[in-house]
């Protein structure tokens, strides 16, 4: 069921503050001849239900790299004390089939008001280039934010990073385990106009695609516990591994014996049936 | 005994030393990822962290561009990390530097570069530490992180520049001593550990299970034997040097006490004559030079790498040898043991008599395939002994 996150039912343009921090810059007016001041009203959704999606977003998959959630879930909890969610850039790359490989991430700092959203622009392009510099071939491929669903703030930074990157991905990750389990989705947005004026974004989910390969190579049993007292050496893992065998080995020998005494009692009955007939 | 509040306060501290090294699992995936996507290059990056008493504490990392061999890009690396640092600080993330992290081929990491790099930092860092990533072990499914720290005593002893024979004997400083490898632990926090638990279930098999399975582990071989060989004409060249240097020096030595026995007949004529006995001494004399000793640090250097070949090759022909022990005796004879058992209930139903002959008929050429392979296996045992008579020859060498 695709949300969509409306605006004000003014439909003036939105113009932003400054900070007072000298650093960061929030967004430039969109446009200088309208100048009225709207409030932007976070709390105000309108959820609307739609169709399936458009012909543009249907092939639109998303893949996600283990990294990515650990940096969120990382930078999550270094978060400031004030903040209730973070947010940052997704860089990665799109692979020649459409799908959008999501590699690697950075926090950006923000702050959130009730009707207002502030960005650091110039830490996010200082990252950015920092990164660029490693790996020129990882770019921007959309921004995510912690906290399930979409909210009106994530519509604004969602038209910010529009700017940067054609059509960005937006990846929520739920790190309050709000449904009892932390789901991670991914969402595009589409623009919902009359005629040439804006009326809202709506965000819908792609699939996801969580690829697990690399962490696959460290270890789960290294990753998943909160603390690991020594690194398995070759014959350690080579002992585990065998131990694993051989259960599965145990396994499929007892699935085979149930097939072969199921099938001996159905050739049985059979047999059994066309003698007595 | 209680202690004033002064005497506490002019009391030196004295760091614990380094037990053990607490690594996150967020380090740990960026590493393998930027050593993975760059190799075969080789990369660095620098480590975050907190320094806690005995345990060193990485909580994060950054990568390092790849630079040029280029005068004016310097400046460029040192502002990069200058910003780098700058950033994470403002997202609460330890700006701390602890140490540095760098990809390896098949384990040929000991260099002097490395010990260059470790003293650098040492001079700003009280305790710094290095992490080795070899992504080709990886490969073959083992986590090859190590953590490196020079130790002390060859500290001392290269910053006072008397790396002679006689201070290392002195010392008791061989080259095991040269490279302390510190215990890694790893950690992660419970959020992240709640992740994992929930996105992944517990498979029977994983990835890295099916790259160690992997019987395949000739190339892996052959390339360190290669590398070996290599260590090996390397060792022999500084040998070499060693023996022209004591060549030299003995026949310097013949050579001054042929110049001093003819200063003293020289003398005793001169003293039969009355005149000044000439000094037995003559500094200006070329043969009186003293001759440079090679430096050792090399032939060290390379001891400790022909030590890590043999090893790997060790390990790797251990595996091999229960791969081969458990896959291709085991595998058969649990696949003959299920024929004798579907045998046995044939005996229930004749039609299923005849299935079982079928099964029987299939499955014996594959357990003599399995075994004929094991038995192949049994011929990997000779080329290790070379090396264990390599290995102890120079161990016995390089230790003298």
């Amino acid at each position: 069921m695709p949300v969509v996150s409306g605006y004000n039912s003014s439909d003036c343009p939105i113009r932003y503050f400054q900070n007072p921090s000298s650093r960061s810059l929030l967004f430039e007016s969109r446009s200088e001849e309208k100048k009225k001041k709207i409030r932007m009203a976070a709390s105000d959704r309108t959820v609307l239900q739609f169709g399936p999606s458009s012909a543009a977003t249907s092939n639109v998959t998303a893949k996600v790299h283990p990294l990515v959630i650990f940096n969120i879930c990382d930078c999550y909890v270094r978060r400031p004390d004030q903040a209730e969610r973070v947010i940052g850039t997704l860089l990665g790359s799109v692979l020649p089939d459409g799908t959008v490989d999501i590699r690697n991430s950075y926090v950006v700092p923000h702050n959130e008001f009730s009707d207002q959203v502030a960005l650091d622009i110039e830490y996010h392009h200082t990252m950015l280039k920092s990164h660029l510099k490693v790996n020129p071939q990882e770019v921007i491929v959309g921004w995510f934010s912690t906290g399930l669903g979409v909210t009106g703030g994530s519509a604004l930074i969602h038209e910010f990073y529009c700017r940067e990157v054609p059509n960005p991905v937006h990846l929520t990750v739920d790190t309050g385990f709000r449904n009892g389990e932390g789901t991670v989705k991914a969402y595009v947005s589409v623009n919902l106009s009359l005629g040439d004026r804006q009326l809202a974004a709506q965000f819908q989910e792609i699939p996801l695609d969580l690829r697990m390969i690399e962490a696959e190579r460290v270890g789960f049993d290294i990753l998943k516990s909160t603390s690991v007292d020594k690194l398995p050496s070759d014959l350690e893992g080579m002992e585990v591994l065998m131990e694993r065998l051989l259960t599965l080995i145990n396994d499929i020998y007892k699935y085979v014996d149930d097939t072969v005494v199921s099938m001996i009692i159905f050739l049985f009955l059979f047999y059994s049936q066309i003698v007595l007939i | 005994m209680a202690r004033s509040f002064l005497q506490v306060a002019a009391a030196e501290e004295v760091a614990p030393p380094l037990r053990v090294v607490q690594i996150e699992g967020l380090v740990m995936l960026k590493i393998i990822k930027h050593c993975k996507e760059f190799s075969p290059a080789l990369v660095t990056g620098q480590l975050l962290g907190l320094d806690v008493g005995s345990v060193l504490e990485v909580t994060n990392c950054f990568p390092f561009p790849i630079q040029e061999e280029d005068e004016e890009i310097e400046a460029d690396g040192a502002n990069y990390q200058l910003e780098m640092m700058r950033c994470l600080r403002e997202v609460n993330v330890d700006n701390n530097t602890v140490g540095w992290y760098q990809s390896t081929m098949l384990g040929c990491f000991q260099t002097a570069e490395l010990i260059e790099t470790f003293l650098n930092y040492q001079e700003n860092i009280r305790r710094c530490v290095c992490i080795i990533y070899d992504p080709s072990r990886s490969n073959q499914g083992a986590l090859a992180f190590k953590a490196l720290k020079l130790s002390d005593s060859f500290m001392d002893l290269y910053r006072s520049n008397n790396f002679t024979g006689e201070k290392l004997r002195e010392k008791n400083l061989s080259w095991v001593d040269i490279f302390e490898e510190i215990p890694v632990k790893v950690s992660n926090s419970a959020l992240i550990s709640a992740f994992m638990t929930e996105l992944e279930p517990d498979t029977p098999v994983t990835q890295r299970d099916y790259d160690r399975l992997q019987l395949s582990s000739s190339p892996f071989l052959e390339r360190n034997m290669e590398f070996l060989i290599e260590c090996m004409d390397d060792l022999s060249v500084e040998q070499q040097k060693f023996q022209f240097y004591y060549r030299s020096l003995t026949r310097q030595q013949a050579q001054q006490q042929s110049w001093l026995q003819k200063r003293r007949d020289e003398n005793k004529a001169r003293k039969a004559a009355g005149e000044e006995p000439l000094p037995e001494e003559d500094p200006s004399n070329p043969i009186f030079k003293p001759i440079p000793e090679p430096p050792r640090l090399e032939s060290f250097l390379i001891a400790n790498r022909i030590a890590n070949y043999c090893n790997q090759i060790n390990g790797c022909r251990h595996c091999c040898h229960y791969n081969y022990y458990y896959c291709c005796y085991l595998l058969p004879l649990l696949l003959l043991l299920l024929v004798v058992l579907a045998t046995i209930r044939c005996y229930c139903s004749f039609c299923h008599c005849f299935c079982c002959w079928l099964l029987l008929i299939l499955l014996l050429p594959l357990s003599i395939v399995g075994g004929g392979g094991g038995g192949g296996g049994d011929g990997e045992d000779d080329d290790d002994d070379d090396d264990d008579y390599y290995y102890y020859y120079y161990y016995y060498y390089c230790s003298y």
